[in-house]
């Protein structure tokens, strides 16, 4: 049994002390970063803080300049290409821009990994395809093209995208910015029954403090090209480090910060 | 003074950074043709766009251009009672020199700008991004297909381009100018060598390759461009840098081909 639970809290992805600049900003200034397995992490910070760097060095889309990516075990801030391809087997990727190819139908867009990462027949990728996008509560839009949709509904096939390989890791950067409530809240469930239903592990880049809270096993703190602790959502807000604290008051207000000190 | 030549030195090194980056995206996309699988339907779909739907343009320029030299050609001839050689006029400047030339200009006004615009956009909203982290290839995705394409194309059109010339000569040579007809086309029997037809398609293989290789590298490397290479701006800068960079490789080109052939 303590074996199965020692499995269980294992990291997929570690980051160890990444440094990275671009000219004379120093972006990343030695992140230390462990994701578990089967977890929600999330990654909060202000804006420009370089928190869609940290998803891009774990994609190796960016290369750091000193220090170590580890994700299941290899070092990929050192592979070559042929094995960042291997490793890229195990990312799903909802992108902050959703980067949906713009001149394909939604469905060529979801089936497109399936017609190129597998030898599927054609009536399997339907199959898949539709109970994806069934699941993503956008069924009916196939034959629509993205600029067609609406925001939430782009967000949507890009995550039916970016399950339909089943992978073990999935990177959302900023899944709602640019949403309203209704639209956010959507997102989060759809997020919510998919992580129950393919227990994966999740990687959030948010704004969205306190609501991704909920969502969240563990939270780190980007500040300053550094992170902050990489806690569960109650220690972060008891948390008594001064730059965690800050960041508490000033997204969640000086009246939940004062509930909790009395 | 020392920035003088810091400039000279950073357009240099840039120039440099330039010209290794094309060499490498031709070399991976070469590799990225020969390694499987191998799809039937994307090239089909680029000879349609890059081949089949330019041949109207070529149709017009090349009947035009046999006219017109049809028309110079007579009125230069008669000077010297030799209107009798007409056709080997037009064939021969058509095959050698007019044909692979005015062919290729014409593909990349159609197909060069529109590969680099179509490639530019998919890089900056991350479509680039999104295939590298679904692990498929974009070289083989979306630089592959067009080569093949490119370099089946050019000589197809470069063909169509000569035979529409040679009837556009005769039209006017023959037809308006009363021209002998017979006379037209034995000197081109008797004029025309299996050499000039080598030169005269070997010269479109590579004109397409150039074509292929400056129009979707300057769109895949649009963010890397100095000087600001992003949004719509970016791309607009770089279709046009590509369009001219293409037409200027493809006259220097054609000039060290001749010396090469002759």
């Amino acid at each position: 049994m303590s074996e199965v639970k020692q499995q269980e809290t294992k990291n997929a992805v570690e980051m160890i002390d990444v440094w990275k600049s671009y000219g004379t900003q120093q972006v990343l200034k030695g992140v230390n970063l462990p994701i578990a397995e089967n977890k929600t992490t999330v990654i909060v910070g202000g804006s420009g803080q370089g928190k869609s760097q940290i998803i891009k060095h774990i994609l190796g889309l960016i290369r750091p300049e000193s220090g170590q990516v580890i994700v299941y075990g290899q070092d990929i801030s050192r592979a070559s290409r042929k094995e960042m391809k291997d490793i890229r087997r195990n990312f799903g990727v909802l992108f902050q821009s959703v980067a949906l190819f713009d001149s394909m139908t939604i469905y060529d867009n979801v089936a497109m990994p399936l017609r190129e990462r597998t030898k599927k027949s054609e009536k399997e990728i339907r199959d898949i395809v539709e109970q994806k996008l069934e699941m993503m509560d956008v069924k009916g839009t196939n034959d629509k093209y993205p600029p067609q949709l609406s925001g939430g509904m782009q967000k949507r096939v890009g995550l039916a995208r970016a399950l339909v390989l089943d992978p073990k890791i999935i990177f959302f950067d900023e899944p709602t910015t640019g949403l309203d409530v209704k639209k956010s809240n959507e997102i989060y469930r759809v997020f919510f029954r998919t992580q129950q239903l393919l227990n994966y592990t999740a990687v959030i880049v948010s704004h969205d403090v306190p609501k991704i809270f909920k969502l969240a096993d563990y939270v780190a703190l980007l500040n300053d090209g550094q992170v902050q602790g990489c806690l569960t959502p109650e220690e972060f807000q008891l948390s008594d480090n001064p730059v965690i604290k800050a960041f508490v008051e000033t997204t969640m207000g000086p009246l939940y910060s004062s509930e909790m000190e009395v | 003074m020392l920035s003088f030549f810091e400039n000279i030195g950073a357009a240099a090194l840039n120039q440099v950074n330039q010209i290794g980056r094309m060499g490498l995206f031709l070399f991976n996309s070469l590799i990225s043709i020969v390694k499987p699988p191998y799809k039937l339907y994307p090239v089909i779909k680029q000879i349609y766009i890059i081949g089949s739907l330019s041949a109207f343009v070529i149709f017009f320029t090349g009947a035009f251009t046999g006219m017109v030299l049809g028309l110079q050609g007579y009125h230069t001839l008669t000077k010297f009672g030799a209107e009798g050689t007409l056709g080997s006029v037009v064939a021969l400047s058509l095959i050698r020199e007019l044909g692979p030339v005015l062919a290729a200009l014409m593909v990349t006004g159609r197909a060069g700008s529109a590969i680099c615009a179509e490639i530019g956009i998919m890089r900056i909203s991350e479509q680039i991004d999104a295939l590298d982290c679904m692990a498929i290839d974009p070289h083989k995705y979306i630089v592959a297909p067009k080569f093949i394409a490119g370099i089946i194309s050019m000589p197809l059109l470069t063909a169509l381009f000569d035979v529409v010339g040679i009837f556009g000569g005769y039209v006017v040579g023959v037809w308006l100018l009363g021209g002998n007809e017979g006379s037209y086309f034995s000197s081109i029997y008797s004029n025309v060598e299996f050499e000039d037809v080598y030169m005269g398609l070997m010269k479109p293989l590579f004109f397409g390759l150039i074509i292929i290789l400056i129009s979707a590298s300057k769109g895949f490397f649009v963010h890397l461009t100095k000087g600001g290479g992003f949004g719509a701006e970016g791309v607009s800068r770089v279709t046009t840098d590509a369009v001219v960079m293409s037409s200027v490789s493809i006259l220097v080109v054609d000039y060290m081909m001749t010396s090469f052939l002759l």
